[in-house]
């Protein structure tokens, strides 16, 4: 084979060397072996495709006030053939805000899980690979996060920043970051004794070449792990928070759907079709996130697996 | 001719965690791992460095390829103090200084393929022009360790590869970036006996092609024969004899080098073994005799041995010598 030869069959080589690409072929092996896994998957692409969706698959608009032929306002309206899951008390289309509440639920699920998978990676890798002193600032750092009450903290942070979800997001990525980090930074200490960790610093390779291109790919796994898992505790948090009414306003979420409920007495009036949706929903996703963590974890730990 | 590597008194001590008591008593309790060994190699030479399971073989490996900072003492390439590298010319030093590992299914990431592995040297010497070039050259070292066709090699991971292709694989990845010293720390151990010779001719093939200066640590004499011109014996972090491996190992001067000899496996069962016994365990590094390291469990100890320190010091035919027993050796220390 020539040298040009070599080249023009270069691409095939160098997809295969796409490492960080890895870690999602992983995902669907996990998904592939365990029904739970799968069935997550599933939940979060109908989630994702209705998020995507719902301004075409929403009859109404979630804020838009309803009214009947006769000029009242629809409020308080059981399930109809207009209204399949019936109206709020101000006569908004609870169908409509249950697919709205998608979105909000998935860009603060995905968004934070990212946040907490990059910082805590990041911690770890730094941490882990150079242990000593800076190990000492940054796991006590971590200690200090693990100390503090996660919800009345997350609460006090989105009151205080004032509400809405970005900063919603950004709380969460500040206090859930502590788990993830410290098992990457168990995981690290460990990879960082192999040989070839050695070997990359025998060829030559710089403190941060040997963490992100060596060591990282390697870890990149255990980090996927810790995202699923902030999916859905994130999804929670945010229901928590908007349930609780610190939460924007103006946004339609799971949450604010049923603290909407809640404040106008929609249990009092049996009104099930207004709770019932939104707290379905909340459990599929956050159950989604845990299904797929369930599943990485038998992947990364087969020992688990003893039926 | 030209000494390219001189090592002097090289010593690496590891803090041991000590108690609460004697962190009171201000006691501070060390593990000499490597307890001054000194040797130099010239241009094209081959040393071998034997002895038992943490003796500091592996130690002074690290300690030459600076994965570890000595304690004291000092190591100089060509020249030029090792333990001061920083920068530019510590990256200069690692390409010319490589390591072939002793576990080949530990030394390749396994997340990288083949073609990834041997392109990482030269990324990080920024050697060859294009990524054509690299590939060619990844292609022809793949050639030198007789792994053909090289392209079905390329997209394979570790996982996919018997350790002694790993280990080809290892030798190809080191001998990349045209380094003047090749350490090897037992890099044949975890192979098969059946496929060990086929390792080791192509190292020492490849070698002497290059003019490689070479260090090969195992605890297999039969290989340090094999493979180098000096042999060095080391016990206890300190070398007992050092010499021309032929003198070494066919007349044994140290009485630890004659247990080592005496103890390596004989082909022929028929032939009847007079293995020199010699008594108990190592002593723990961290409570060094005062005298000879090796008195404890010398069949020929004599009074001064656990008083006086051993120096290394010429005996006869190049051969030197820590031992009592020879008159240069008898000599103080210090």
């Amino acid at each position: 084979m020539s040298g040009s030869e070599r080249a023009a069959a270069l691409p095939q080589w160098t997809r295969a060397a796409a490492t960080w690409r890895d870690a999602l072929l992983v995902t669907w092996a996990v998904a592939r072996r365990d029904r739970f896994a799968l069935a997550g998957l599933i939940i979060y692409a109908v989630l994702l495709a209705v998020a995507l969706a719902a301004p075409a698959l929403a009859p109404y608009n979630p804020l838009d006030l309803n009214y009947r032929p006769d000029g009242d306002v629809a409020a308080n309206e059981a399930p109809s053939l207009s209204h399949w899951l019936g109206t709020t008390n101000l006569g908004r289309d609870v169908f409509s805000q249950v697919l709205f509440g998608t979105r909000v639920a998935l860009v603060v699920g995905f968004v934070a899980a990212f946040g907490v998978v990059v910082l805590g990676t990041l911690v770890g890798l730094v941490a882990g690979y150079y242990s000593g002193w800076v190990d000492t600032i940054l796991m006590r750092l971590a200690d200090v996060a693990f100390g503090i009450p996660f919800l009345p903290m997350a609460i006090v942070l989105v009151a205080f920043l004032g509400p809405s979800i970005w900063n919603t997001v950004l709380v969460m990525t500040l206090l859930l970051w502590r788990d993830t980090g410290r098992v990457i930074r168990a995981q690290v200490l460990s990879l960082r004794t192999r040989s070839y960790v050695e070997a990359a610093r025998v060829l030559g390779a710089s403190h941060v070449r040997t963490m992100f291109v060596h060591i990282a790919p390697n870890v990149l796994p255990l980090s996927f792990l810790y995202g699923s898992l902030a999916v859905g505790w994130a999804i929670l948090t945010e229901a928590s928070i908007s349930f609780l009414g610190f939460g924007d306003p103006n946004v339609i979420s799971w949450g604010f759907m049923l603290q909407d409920a809640y404040n106008s007495q929609a249990m009092a009036r049996h009104a099930f079709y207004w709770f019932v949706p939104p707290g379905l929903c909340i459990m599929l996703a956050v159950m989604a996130g845990f299904f797929i963590g369930r599943g990485y974890e038998e992947l990364l730990f087969p020992r688990l697996r003893r039926r | 001719m030209s000494q390219l590597l001189e090592v002097t008194d090289l010593r690496k001590e590891y803090p041991l965690q000590s108690g609460m008591l004697s962190a009171v008593m201000g006691a501070r309790r060390v593990v000499h791992a490597v307890n001054g060994v000194s040797f130099a190699l010239e241009e094209g030479g081959s040393l071998g460095l034997a002895g038992e399971s943490g003796c500091g073989k592996t130690t002074t490996a690290k300690l030459i390829l600076r994965l570890l900072r000595p304690s004291g003492g000092s190591i100089r390439f060509a020249g030029r103090d090792v333990a001061g590298l920083e920068g530019l010319d510590l990256l200069a030093y690692r390409r010319q200084v490589q390591f072939v590992f002793q576990n080949p299914y530990e030394a390749l990431n396994p997340r990288f393929t083949i073609l990834r592995s041997l392109l990482e040297p030269l990324i990080i010497h920024d050697i060859g022009r294009s990524l054509t070039e690299r590939v060619e050259r990844v292609a022809m070292a793949l050639d030198r360790v007789h792994l053909t066709p090289v392209e079905t090699f390329f997209p394979k991971y570790p996982h996919q590869l018997s350790g002694g292709q790993l280990q080809r694989v290892v030798i190809a990845r080191a001998l990349l970036v045209d380094p003047l010293l090749l350490v090897a720390d037992e890099p044949v151990s975890m192979l098969d006996v059946s496929i060990r010779a086929g390792v080791l001719n192509l190292m020492r093939d490849l070698s002497r092609e290059r003019k490689l200066t070479t260090i090969y640590i195992s605890h297999d004499l039969a290989l340090i024969r094999y493979m180098c011109s000096v042999a060095a014996v080391m016990y206890l972090g300190t070398i007992c004899e050092i010499g021309p491996t032929a003198e070494v190992i066919e007349h044994p001067r140290h009485p630890y080098t004659q247990a080592l000899v005496s103890a390596v496996p004989d082909p022929d069962p028929a032939q009847p073994r007079r293995p020199v016994e010699i008594a108990d365990t190592v002593p723990t590094p961290f409570q060094l005799p005062v005298g000879c390291p090796f008195a404890d469990r010398c069949p020929q100890v004599m009074e001064v041995c656990r008083r006086v320190r051993p120096a290394l010091l010429p005996e006869a035919a190049g051969v030197h010598v820590a031992c009592h027993l020879y008159p240069a050796g008898t000599r103080e220390a210090h």
